[in-house]
Protein backbone atom coordinates (compact mmCIF):
# COMPACT_ATOMS: atom_id res chain seq x y z
CA UNK A 1 0.00 0.00 0.00
CA UNK A 2 1.00 3.73 -0.81
CA UNK A 3 0.48 6.18 1.51
CA UNK A 4 -0.19 10.11 -0.14
CA UNK A 5 -1.65 12.97 1.04
CA UNK A 6 -4.43 14.31 -1.55
CA UNK A 7 -6.09 17.77 -0.79
CA UNK A 8 -4.81 17.26 3.14
CA UNK A 9 -6.30 14.17 3.47
CA UNK A 10 -4.13 11.06 4.15
CA UNK A 11 -5.04 8.02 1.66
CA UNK A 12 -3.39 4.71 1.27
CA UNK A 13 -3.84 3.37 -2.31
CA UNK A 14 -2.62 0.13 -4.52
CA UNK A 15 0.30 0.12 -5.98
CA UNK A 16 -0.33 1.54 -9.34
CA UNK A 17 -3.12 3.31 -8.74
CA UNK A 18 -2.88 6.66 -10.49
CA UNK A 19 -3.70 10.04 -8.80
CA UNK A 20 -7.53 9.95 -10.77
CA UNK A 21 -8.51 6.89 -9.48
CA UNK A 22 -7.23 7.74 -5.93
CA UNK A 23 -8.98 11.39 -5.63
CA UNK A 24 -12.48 9.49 -7.18
CA UNK A 25 -12.07 6.92 -4.57
CA UNK A 26 -12.34 9.71 -1.90
CA UNK A 27 -14.94 11.65 -4.26
CA UNK A 28 -12.72 14.78 -5.73
CA UNK A 29 -13.60 16.01 -8.32
CA UNK A 30 -10.94 15.93 -11.25
CA UNK A 31 -13.30 16.85 -15.16
CA UNK A 32 -11.83 14.05 -17.80
CA UNK A 33 -12.79 14.13 -21.32
CA UNK A 34 -9.93 11.70 -23.44
CA UNK A 35 -10.04 9.31 -19.97
CA UNK A 36 -12.71 6.43 -19.64
CA UNK A 37 -13.14 3.48 -17.72
CA UNK A 38 -12.28 0.51 -19.38
CA UNK A 39 -9.30 2.15 -21.99
CA UNK A 40 -6.23 2.83 -21.41
CA UNK A 41 -4.79 6.17 -19.94
CA UNK A 42 -4.10 8.50 -22.52
CA UNK A 43 -3.53 12.06 -21.41
CA UNK A 44 -4.14 13.90 -24.22
CA UNK A 45 -7.08 16.56 -22.95
CA UNK A 46 -5.08 17.22 -19.92
CA UNK A 47 -7.98 18.05 -18.51
CA UNK A 48 -7.20 16.25 -15.10
CA UNK A 49 -4.36 18.37 -13.88
CA UNK A 50 -3.42 18.30 -10.50
CA UNK A 51 -0.67 19.90 -8.54
CA UNK A 52 1.90 17.61 -7.15
CA UNK A 53 4.77 18.20 -4.60
CA UNK A 54 5.73 20.98 -2.17
CA UNK A 55 4.98 24.67 -3.63
CA UNK A 56 8.23 26.21 -4.89
CA UNK A 57 9.29 22.80 -6.72
CA UNK A 58 5.12 22.10 -7.63
CA UNK A 59 4.17 20.86 -11.05
CA UNK A 60 1.21 19.92 -13.05
CA UNK A 61 0.45 16.17 -13.87
CA UNK A 62 -2.00 14.65 -15.80
CA UNK A 63 -3.86 12.63 -12.57
CA UNK A 64 -4.72 10.24 -14.99
CA UNK A 65 -1.73 8.64 -16.13
CA UNK A 66 0.65 9.66 -13.31
CA UNK A 67 0.86 6.65 -10.39
CA UNK A 68 0.39 7.31 -7.36
CA UNK A 69 3.74 7.68 -5.23
CA UNK A 70 4.37 7.37 -1.37
CA UNK A 71 4.72 10.53 0.73
CA UNK A 72 3.11 12.61 -2.59
CA UNK A 73 1.24 15.60 -1.63
CA UNK A 74 -1.71 16.03 -3.92
CA UNK A 75 -3.87 18.96 -5.06
CA UNK A 76 -6.84 18.76 -6.85
CA UNK A 77 -8.52 22.00 -7.11
CA UNK A 78 -5.58 24.96 -6.13
CA UNK A 79 -5.43 28.40 -8.08
CA UNK A 80 -2.95 27.46 -10.07
CA UNK A 81 -4.56 23.55 -11.47
CA UNK A 82 -8.21 25.67 -11.96
CA UNK A 83 -6.70 28.09 -13.85
CA UNK A 84 -4.76 25.82 -15.83
CA UNK A 85 -7.78 24.07 -16.45
CA UNK A 86 -9.64 26.86 -17.37
CA UNK A 87 -7.42 27.77 -19.66
CA UNK A 88 -7.81 24.17 -21.75
CA UNK A 89 -10.77 24.32 -21.23
CA UNK A 90 -11.01 27.43 -23.32
CA UNK A 91 -8.57 25.80 -26.34
CA UNK A 92 -10.85 23.17 -26.12
CA UNK A 93 -13.72 25.46 -27.04
CA UNK A 94 -12.06 26.99 -29.49
CA UNK A 95 -11.09 24.23 -31.77
CA UNK A 96 -14.45 22.29 -31.31
CA UNK A 97 -16.89 24.65 -29.82
CA UNK A 98 -19.95 22.47 -30.83
CA UNK A 99 -19.47 19.57 -28.69
CA UNK A 100 -22.06 19.62 -25.08
CA UNK A 101 -19.38 17.54 -23.05
CA UNK A 102 -17.11 20.47 -23.79
CA UNK A 103 -19.57 23.16 -23.23
CA UNK A 104 -20.74 21.25 -19.62
CA UNK A 105 -17.23 20.62 -18.78
CA UNK A 106 -16.70 24.60 -19.24
CA UNK A 107 -19.79 25.63 -17.56
CA UNK A 108 -19.52 23.71 -14.63
CA UNK A 109 -15.73 25.69 -14.18
CA UNK A 110 -17.73 29.18 -14.77
CA UNK A 111 -16.11 29.29 -17.94
CA UNK A 112 -18.74 31.74 -20.18
CA UNK A 113 -16.38 32.81 -23.29
CA UNK A 114 -13.25 31.59 -24.98
CA UNK A 115 -10.58 34.06 -26.29
CA UNK A 116 -9.10 32.79 -29.09
CA UNK A 117 -9.63 32.49 -32.73
CA UNK A 118 -12.81 30.12 -33.44
CA UNK A 119 -12.17 27.14 -35.44
CA UNK A 120 -14.74 24.50 -36.41
CA UNK A 121 -13.30 21.14 -35.77
CA UNK A 122 -14.96 18.23 -35.40
CA UNK A 123 -12.01 16.43 -33.18
CA UNK A 124 -10.19 17.28 -30.59
CA UNK A 125 -8.00 14.40 -31.18
CA UNK A 126 -8.44 12.77 -27.48
CA UNK A 127 -7.90 9.08 -29.05
CA UNK A 128 -10.97 7.35 -27.16
CA UNK A 129 -12.23 6.46 -31.01
CA UNK A 130 -8.84 4.68 -31.47
CA UNK A 131 -8.86 3.09 -28.25
CA UNK A 132 -12.01 2.21 -28.65
CA UNK A 133 -11.31 0.63 -31.77
CA UNK A 134 -8.12 -1.22 -30.54
CA UNK A 135 -8.41 -2.16 -26.95
CA UNK A 136 -12.60 -3.07 -26.76
CA UNK A 137 -13.33 -3.69 -30.36
CA UNK A 138 -10.08 -5.50 -31.10
CA UNK A 139 -10.07 -4.00 -34.39
CA UNK A 140 -7.51 -1.47 -34.55
CA UNK A 141 -9.29 -0.02 -37.68
CA UNK A 142 -8.80 3.79 -37.26
CA UNK A 143 -5.59 5.26 -35.64
CA UNK A 144 -3.39 8.69 -35.70
CA UNK A 145 -2.33 9.97 -38.91
CA UNK A 146 -0.06 12.46 -39.66
CA UNK A 147 2.00 15.14 -37.22
CA UNK A 148 1.80 18.44 -35.48
CA UNK A 149 -0.80 20.65 -37.63
CA UNK A 150 -1.97 17.79 -39.68
CA UNK A 151 -2.41 15.17 -36.80
CA UNK A 152 -5.71 13.29 -37.67
CA UNK A 153 -7.81 10.69 -36.89
CA UNK A 154 -8.61 8.19 -40.41
CA UNK A 155 -8.48 4.75 -41.89
CA UNK A 156 -5.12 3.38 -43.32
CA UNK A 157 -5.30 5.67 -47.08
CA UNK A 158 -8.04 7.37 -46.07
CA UNK A 159 -9.95 4.17 -47.60
CA UNK A 160 -12.74 1.84 -46.21
CA UNK A 161 -10.98 -0.22 -43.67
CA UNK A 162 -11.36 -4.46 -44.16
CA UNK A 163 -10.95 -4.18 -40.21
CA UNK A 164 -13.84 -2.05 -39.83
CA UNK A 165 -16.75 -4.40 -38.53
CA UNK A 166 -18.61 -0.80 -38.84
CA UNK A 167 -19.85 -1.19 -34.99
CA UNK A 168 -20.23 2.01 -34.19
CA UNK A 169 -18.41 2.27 -31.24
CA UNK A 170 -16.27 5.08 -32.14
CA UNK A 171 -18.58 7.22 -32.47
CA UNK A 172 -20.50 6.12 -29.18
CA UNK A 173 -17.68 7.19 -27.16
CA UNK A 174 -16.28 10.76 -29.15
CA UNK A 175 -16.79 13.88 -27.10
CA UNK A 176 -17.10 16.12 -29.72
CA UNK A 177 -19.12 14.92 -33.15
CA UNK A 178 -22.37 15.30 -30.90
CA UNK A 179 -25.38 17.05 -32.60
CA UNK A 180 -24.82 20.85 -32.22
CA UNK A 181 -26.43 22.46 -29.27
CA UNK A 182 -28.24 25.53 -31.07
CA UNK A 183 -28.07 28.14 -28.31
CA UNK A 184 -28.36 31.68 -30.14
CA UNK A 185 -25.20 33.64 -28.49
CA UNK A 186 -22.58 34.88 -30.27
CA UNK A 187 -20.32 32.68 -31.72
CA UNK A 188 -17.91 32.45 -28.86
CA UNK A 189 -20.39 32.25 -25.68
CA UNK A 190 -20.98 29.44 -23.48
CA UNK A 191 -24.82 29.80 -22.13
CA UNK A 192 -24.06 27.11 -19.27
CA UNK A 193 -27.73 26.42 -19.58
CA UNK A 194 -27.38 23.10 -20.14
CA UNK A 195 -25.80 22.05 -17.19
CA UNK A 196 -27.07 21.08 -14.11
CA UNK A 197 -30.43 21.42 -15.16
CA UNK A 198 -32.80 18.84 -14.83
CA UNK A 199 -34.88 18.06 -18.34
CA UNK A 200 -36.55 20.59 -18.87
CA UNK A 201 -38.46 19.39 -21.97
CA UNK A 202 -38.63 15.75 -21.52
CA UNK A 203 -41.79 15.86 -19.63
CA UNK A 204 -43.58 18.66 -22.24
CA UNK A 205 -45.67 17.49 -25.09
CA UNK A 206 -45.00 20.58 -27.11
CA UNK A 207 -41.57 19.59 -27.38
CA UNK A 208 -41.32 16.10 -29.00
CA UNK A 209 -39.06 17.19 -31.67
CA UNK A 210 -36.28 18.56 -29.20
CA UNK A 211 -32.82 18.60 -31.06
CA UNK A 212 -30.36 17.05 -28.50
CA UNK A 213 -31.39 13.54 -28.28
CA UNK A 214 -27.72 13.36 -26.06
CA UNK A 215 -29.16 14.69 -23.06
CA UNK A 216 -32.10 17.47 -22.72
CA UNK A 217 -31.17 21.48 -23.49
CA UNK A 218 -33.21 24.57 -22.64
CA UNK A 219 -31.87 25.78 -25.59
CA UNK A 220 -34.52 23.84 -27.90
CA UNK A 221 -36.75 25.39 -25.19
CA UNK A 222 -35.55 29.22 -26.42
CA UNK A 223 -35.77 27.97 -30.18
CA UNK A 224 -38.96 26.85 -30.26
CA UNK A 225 -40.16 30.14 -29.14
CA UNK B 1 9.98 4.93 -74.32
CA UNK B 2 13.92 5.31 -74.34
CA UNK B 3 13.81 6.53 -70.69
CA UNK B 4 17.02 3.93 -69.67
CA UNK B 5 19.22 5.08 -72.05
CA UNK B 6 18.74 8.85 -71.06
CA UNK B 7 18.97 7.97 -67.59
CA UNK B 8 22.01 6.04 -67.80
CA UNK B 9 23.85 8.37 -69.95
CA UNK B 10 22.62 11.17 -67.59
CA UNK B 11 23.98 9.58 -64.35
CA UNK B 12 26.89 7.99 -65.68
CA UNK B 13 27.69 5.44 -63.16
CA UNK B 14 30.34 4.19 -61.71
CA UNK B 15 32.25 1.37 -62.78
CA UNK B 16 31.60 -1.78 -60.87
CA UNK B 17 27.90 -1.29 -59.98
CA UNK B 18 25.66 -2.87 -61.29
CA UNK B 19 22.26 -0.74 -63.53
CA UNK B 20 19.79 -2.88 -63.25
CA UNK B 21 16.64 -2.21 -61.49
CA UNK B 22 15.46 -5.23 -59.35
CA UNK B 23 12.12 -3.84 -59.10
CA UNK B 24 11.16 -4.57 -62.69
CA UNK B 25 14.09 -6.39 -63.93
CA UNK B 26 14.58 -3.35 -66.32
CA UNK B 27 10.92 -2.83 -68.24
CA UNK B 28 10.98 -0.27 -70.21
CA UNK B 29 9.60 3.27 -68.73
CA UNK B 30 11.72 1.82 -65.44
CA UNK B 31 13.01 5.13 -63.86
CA UNK B 32 16.89 4.68 -62.41
CA UNK B 33 17.08 6.41 -58.88
CA UNK B 34 20.25 5.01 -57.04
CA UNK B 35 23.88 4.98 -58.39
CA UNK B 36 24.63 3.03 -54.89
CA UNK B 37 25.77 -0.23 -54.66
CA UNK B 38 22.39 -1.85 -54.36
CA UNK B 39 20.88 -1.02 -57.47
CA UNK B 40 17.61 -0.37 -57.16
CA UNK B 41 15.62 1.71 -58.05
CA UNK B 42 11.74 3.58 -58.16
CA UNK B 43 9.86 2.00 -60.73
CA UNK B 44 6.07 2.77 -60.85
CA UNK B 45 6.21 -0.94 -62.57
CA UNK B 46 7.51 -2.94 -59.67
CA UNK B 47 4.30 -4.21 -57.92
CA UNK B 48 3.32 -6.64 -60.86
CA UNK B 49 5.73 -9.28 -59.35
CA UNK B 50 6.12 -11.41 -56.76
CA UNK B 51 9.92 -10.61 -55.83
CA UNK B 52 8.75 -7.27 -54.17
CA UNK B 53 6.72 -9.61 -51.33
CA UNK B 54 10.00 -11.14 -51.02
CA UNK B 55 11.59 -8.45 -50.54
CA UNK B 56 9.57 -6.85 -47.95
CA UNK B 57 9.37 -10.21 -45.81
CA UNK B 58 13.81 -10.61 -45.98
CA UNK B 59 13.49 -7.00 -44.57
CA UNK B 60 11.04 -7.90 -42.02
CA UNK B 61 12.92 -11.59 -41.21
CA UNK B 62 16.13 -9.22 -40.91
CA UNK B 63 14.64 -6.68 -38.08
CA UNK B 64 12.66 -9.18 -36.46
CA UNK B 65 13.89 -9.36 -33.07
CA UNK B 66 15.28 -5.27 -32.58
CA UNK B 67 13.20 -3.05 -30.74
CA UNK B 68 12.00 -0.75 -33.13
CA UNK B 69 12.52 -2.82 -35.77
CA UNK B 70 9.03 -1.28 -37.79
CA UNK B 71 10.67 1.91 -38.87
CA UNK B 72 13.69 0.17 -40.11
CA UNK B 73 11.98 -2.04 -42.09
CA UNK B 74 9.93 0.87 -43.73
CA UNK B 75 13.33 2.54 -43.79
CA UNK B 76 14.44 -0.10 -46.41
CA UNK B 77 11.28 -0.43 -47.70
CA UNK B 78 11.81 3.47 -49.01
CA UNK B 79 15.41 2.93 -49.58
CA UNK B 80 14.44 -0.15 -51.99
CA UNK B 81 11.72 1.59 -53.39
CA UNK B 82 12.07 5.61 -53.58
CA UNK B 83 8.49 5.64 -51.22
CA UNK B 84 6.29 2.92 -49.02
CA UNK B 85 4.30 1.28 -52.04
CA UNK B 86 0.36 0.73 -50.08
CA UNK B 87 1.02 -3.17 -51.23
CA UNK B 88 4.24 -2.82 -48.89
CA UNK B 89 2.75 -1.85 -46.60
CA UNK B 90 -0.20 -4.32 -46.40
CA UNK B 91 2.72 -7.23 -46.55
CA UNK B 92 4.53 -5.78 -43.41
CA UNK B 93 1.10 -5.49 -41.51
CA UNK B 94 0.53 -9.26 -42.33
CA UNK B 95 3.95 -10.35 -41.73
CA UNK B 96 4.84 -8.12 -38.50
CA UNK B 97 1.47 -8.90 -37.05
CA UNK B 98 0.59 -5.25 -36.31
CA UNK B 99 -2.39 -3.13 -37.42
CA UNK B 100 -2.33 -1.41 -40.93
CA UNK B 101 -3.40 1.67 -39.08
CA UNK B 102 -0.22 1.74 -36.55
CA UNK B 103 1.95 1.27 -39.33
CA UNK B 104 0.25 3.82 -41.79
CA UNK B 105 0.42 6.18 -39.09
CA UNK B 106 4.15 5.80 -38.35
CA UNK B 107 4.60 5.86 -42.14
CA UNK B 108 2.75 9.64 -42.00
CA UNK B 109 4.12 10.58 -39.16
CA UNK B 110 7.88 11.16 -40.31
CA UNK B 111 8.62 13.30 -42.74
CA UNK B 112 11.87 10.79 -44.32
CA UNK B 113 8.92 8.02 -45.62
CA UNK B 114 6.73 9.03 -48.41
CA UNK B 115 3.68 7.49 -49.85
CA UNK B 116 3.95 8.52 -53.03
CA UNK B 117 6.64 8.03 -55.33
CA UNK B 118 9.72 11.06 -55.30
CA UNK B 119 10.37 11.90 -58.86
CA UNK B 120 14.14 11.18 -59.98
CA UNK B 121 15.65 14.69 -59.08
CA UNK B 122 15.68 16.13 -55.54
CA UNK B 123 15.36 19.84 -55.16
CA UNK B 124 15.78 21.19 -51.52
CA UNK B 125 15.06 24.56 -50.82
CA UNK B 126 16.21 26.05 -47.48
CA UNK B 127 13.92 28.53 -46.22
CA UNK B 128 15.27 28.63 -42.74
CA UNK B 129 15.91 31.75 -41.48
CA UNK B 130 18.89 33.08 -42.68
CA UNK B 131 17.92 31.64 -46.18
CA UNK B 132 14.69 33.24 -45.69
CA UNK B 133 15.87 36.71 -44.47
CA UNK B 134 18.19 36.51 -47.94
CA UNK B 135 14.96 35.78 -50.14
CA UNK B 136 14.64 31.75 -49.86
CA UNK B 137 11.31 32.52 -50.51
CA UNK B 138 11.24 34.08 -54.49
CA UNK B 139 13.40 31.20 -55.14
CA UNK B 140 10.78 29.06 -54.06
CA UNK B 141 8.46 30.76 -55.86
CA UNK B 142 10.71 31.08 -59.13
CA UNK B 143 11.10 26.64 -58.27
CA UNK B 144 7.04 25.81 -57.95
CA UNK B 145 6.87 28.30 -61.83
CA UNK B 146 9.34 26.45 -63.39
CA UNK B 147 8.50 22.49 -61.98
CA UNK B 148 4.86 23.36 -61.98
CA UNK B 149 4.59 21.93 -58.32
CA UNK B 150 3.94 22.96 -54.87
CA UNK B 151 6.67 22.34 -52.12
CA UNK B 152 6.21 18.64 -51.39
CA UNK B 153 4.78 17.63 -54.72
CA UNK B 154 6.23 16.01 -57.84
CA UNK B 155 6.12 16.82 -61.43
CA UNK B 156 4.13 14.25 -63.47
CA UNK B 157 6.92 13.03 -65.30
CA UNK B 158 8.50 12.26 -61.94
CA UNK B 159 11.57 13.81 -62.85
CA UNK B 160 11.51 16.60 -59.91
CA UNK B 161 10.44 16.36 -56.24
CA UNK B 162 10.74 19.40 -54.46
CA UNK B 163 10.47 20.31 -50.80
CA UNK B 164 11.68 23.04 -49.06
CA UNK B 165 13.46 22.37 -45.55
CA UNK B 166 13.93 24.40 -42.78
CA UNK B 167 18.04 24.25 -42.28
CA UNK B 168 20.39 22.44 -43.61
CA UNK B 169 23.44 23.48 -41.43
CA UNK B 170 25.56 25.54 -44.20
CA UNK B 171 23.31 29.01 -42.90
CA UNK B 172 26.82 31.25 -44.16
CA UNK B 173 26.02 29.65 -48.04
CA UNK B 174 22.41 30.96 -47.76
CA UNK B 175 20.26 30.70 -49.64
CA UNK B 176 20.90 27.44 -50.40
CA UNK B 177 19.90 24.43 -52.65
CA UNK B 178 20.26 21.38 -52.75
CA UNK B 179 19.92 18.90 -55.75
CA UNK B 180 20.54 15.40 -55.91
CA UNK B 181 23.04 15.92 -52.94
CA UNK B 182 25.00 18.94 -54.69
CA UNK B 183 24.87 22.30 -52.47
CA UNK B 184 24.40 25.59 -54.90
CA UNK B 185 25.48 28.09 -52.28
CA UNK B 186 23.86 31.90 -52.63
CA UNK B 187 21.27 30.98 -54.86
CA UNK B 188 18.99 33.81 -56.59
CA UNK B 189 15.79 33.48 -58.51
CA UNK B 190 17.62 33.96 -61.99
CA UNK B 191 19.48 30.98 -61.26
CA UNK B 192 16.78 28.11 -60.92
CA UNK B 193 16.14 27.83 -64.50
CA UNK B 194 20.50 26.90 -64.58
CA UNK B 195 20.02 24.37 -61.73
CA UNK B 196 16.99 22.43 -63.33
CA UNK B 197 19.29 22.27 -66.69
CA UNK B 198 22.47 21.23 -65.39
CA UNK B 199 20.02 18.57 -63.40
CA UNK B 200 18.88 17.25 -66.33
CA UNK B 201 22.35 16.63 -67.61
CA UNK B 202 23.57 15.12 -64.80
CA UNK B 203 25.19 17.01 -61.69
CA UNK B 204 27.85 14.21 -61.41
CA UNK B 205 29.49 15.56 -64.13
CA UNK B 206 30.63 18.40 -61.62
CA UNK B 207 32.35 15.81 -59.59
CA UNK B 208 36.18 16.37 -59.80
CA UNK B 209 37.44 12.96 -59.99
CA UNK B 210 40.43 12.93 -62.66
CA UNK B 211 42.16 15.88 -61.10
CA UNK B 212 45.36 14.52 -59.62
CA UNK B 213 46.85 17.56 -59.25
CA UNK B 214 47.79 18.59 -55.78
CA UNK B 215 47.15 22.06 -54.38
CA UNK B 216 46.63 23.56 -51.34
CA UNK B 217 42.84 25.08 -50.46
CA UNK B 218 41.38 27.02 -47.58
CA UNK B 219 38.46 25.62 -46.37
CA UNK B 220 36.08 27.66 -43.77
CA UNK B 221 33.20 26.26 -41.50
CA UNK B 222 30.47 26.16 -43.43
CA UNK B 223 28.15 27.16 -40.35
CA UNK B 224 30.38 29.93 -38.62
CA UNK B 225 31.94 30.87 -42.12
CA UNK B 226 35.30 31.02 -39.80
CA UNK B 227 38.66 29.72 -41.09
CA UNK B 228 39.49 25.97 -40.40
CA UNK B 229 43.04 26.41 -41.25
CA UNK B 230 45.59 26.68 -38.46
CA UNK B 231 48.96 28.29 -39.54
CA UNK B 232 50.63 26.89 -36.73
CA UNK B 233 50.78 23.50 -37.49
CA UNK B 234 52.00 22.34 -40.97
CA UNK B 235 51.60 19.29 -42.54
CA UNK B 236 53.33 19.02 -45.43
CA UNK B 237 55.09 22.78 -45.79
CA UNK B 238 51.13 24.19 -45.42
CA UNK B 239 48.73 25.38 -42.88
CA UNK B 240 46.67 22.57 -42.30
CA UNK B 241 42.90 22.08 -41.86
CA UNK B 242 42.04 21.61 -38.30
CA UNK B 243 38.68 20.18 -36.50
CA UNK B 244 37.60 18.67 -34.10
CA UNK B 245 36.79 14.87 -33.94
CA UNK B 246 34.70 12.83 -31.50
CA UNK B 247 34.71 9.27 -31.92
CA UNK B 248 33.63 6.29 -29.08
CA UNK B 249 34.78 8.46 -25.50
CA UNK B 250 37.81 10.26 -27.29
CA UNK B 251 37.26 13.55 -27.96
CA UNK B 252 40.03 15.45 -29.75
CA UNK B 253 41.69 17.39 -32.29
CA UNK B 254 42.58 16.58 -36.29
CA UNK B 255 44.30 18.38 -38.56
CA UNK B 256 44.08 16.77 -42.31
CA UNK B 257 46.41 18.03 -44.92
CA UNK B 258 45.76 20.86 -46.86
CA UNK B 259 47.00 19.72 -50.09
CA UNK B 260 43.70 18.72 -52.50
CA UNK B 261 44.28 14.76 -52.99
CA UNK B 262 46.72 14.47 -49.80
CA UNK B 263 45.46 12.03 -47.37
CA UNK B 264 47.87 12.52 -44.44
CA UNK B 265 46.18 13.42 -41.23
CA UNK B 266 47.61 14.18 -37.87
CA UNK B 267 45.24 12.96 -34.99
CA UNK B 268 45.18 13.99 -30.94
CA UNK B 269 43.84 10.39 -30.40
CA UNK B 270 44.72 7.15 -32.69
CA UNK B 271 41.71 6.54 -34.68
CA UNK B 272 40.88 3.00 -35.60
CA UNK B 273 40.42 2.02 -38.91
CA UNK B 274 36.69 2.07 -40.27
CA UNK B 275 36.00 4.46 -37.40
CA UNK B 276 33.38 7.14 -38.57
CA UNK B 277 34.18 9.98 -36.02
CA UNK B 278 31.58 13.54 -35.85
CA UNK B 279 33.59 16.23 -37.05
CA UNK B 280 32.95 19.80 -35.35
CA UNK B 281 34.25 23.08 -35.85
CA UNK B 282 36.61 24.03 -33.37
CA UNK B 283 35.65 27.28 -33.11
CA UNK B 284 31.59 27.54 -33.24
CA UNK B 285 31.52 23.89 -32.51
CA UNK B 286 29.09 23.01 -34.94
CA UNK B 287 28.72 18.99 -36.51
CA UNK B 288 30.27 19.66 -39.49
CA UNK B 289 27.66 17.58 -41.27
CA UNK B 290 25.73 17.72 -44.60
CA UNK B 291 22.79 15.82 -46.29
CA UNK B 292 25.74 13.82 -48.67
CA UNK B 293 26.49 10.48 -48.00
CA UNK B 294 29.84 8.86 -49.14
CA UNK B 295 29.20 7.28 -52.25
CA UNK B 296 31.44 4.76 -51.83
CA UNK B 297 31.20 3.37 -48.03
CA UNK B 298 27.83 5.36 -47.09
CA UNK B 299 29.08 7.14 -44.54
CA UNK B 300 28.37 10.59 -43.66
CA UNK B 301 30.32 12.92 -45.92
CA UNK B 302 32.05 16.30 -44.08
CA UNK B 303 31.40 19.28 -46.08
CA UNK B 304 33.78 22.28 -45.84
CA UNK B 305 33.66 25.69 -47.85
CA UNK B 306 36.39 26.18 -49.93
CA UNK B 307 37.57 29.56 -50.05
CA UNK B 308 36.29 31.56 -53.68
CA UNK B 309 33.11 29.62 -53.56
CA UNK B 310 31.95 26.21 -53.66
CA UNK B 311 32.72 23.02 -51.35
CA UNK B 312 34.88 20.27 -50.70
CA UNK B 313 33.42 17.44 -48.88
CA UNK B 314 35.79 14.62 -47.28
CA UNK B 315 33.64 11.18 -46.40
CA UNK B 316 34.32 10.91 -42.54
CA UNK B 317 35.46 7.09 -42.42
CA UNK B 318 39.10 6.20 -41.25
CA UNK B 319 40.18 4.58 -44.39
CA UNK B 320 37.94 5.78 -46.94
CA UNK B 321 39.15 8.93 -49.50
CA UNK B 322 36.59 9.19 -51.11
CA UNK B 323 35.81 12.83 -51.88
CA UNK B 324 33.97 15.31 -53.79
CA UNK B 325 35.07 18.91 -54.87
CA UNK B 326 32.30 20.82 -56.11
CA UNK B 327 34.08 24.76 -57.33
CA UNK B 328 31.43 25.31 -59.84
CA UNK B 329 29.73 28.20 -57.58
CA UNK B 330 27.14 29.03 -59.79
CA UNK B 331 27.32 33.17 -60.78
CA UNK B 332 30.56 33.43 -59.36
Amino acid sequence: MIQLKINGIDVSVDRGTTLLEAATFLGLPIPTLCHMEGLTPYGACRLCVVEIGAPPNSRLVTSCTYPAEEGLTVRTASNRVLRARRMIVELLLASCPQSKTIQDIASAMEVRQQRFRQENEDCILCGRCVRMCSEQMMAGAIGFTGRGQDRAIGTPFDSHSEVCRLCGGCIYVCPACELRCTYTDPEKAICGGCANLAPPCADKPQFDDMMCYMQPCVACEIKKD
Amino acid sequence: MDQPQEAATATQPDPGTVEICISCMHLPGCRLRSKQEEPVLSCDLFEEGEWSADLVAALIDKHRDQRGGLISILEGVQAKYGYLPEKALRIVAERTGRSLVDIYGVATFYKAFSLEPKGRHMCSVCVGTACHVRNAPTVVEEFERKLGVKPGETTEDREYSFETVNCLGACALGPIVVVDGHYFPQVNARQVDEIIDKTQNGLDFIEVTTDKRVFPVEVFCARCNRSLMDTDHLIEGYPSVRVTISFGRKHGWLRLSSLYGSFTIESEHEIPAETIPQFFCPTCHAELAGATDCPNCAAPMVPLIVRGGGMVQICSRRGCTSHLLDVSGLGS
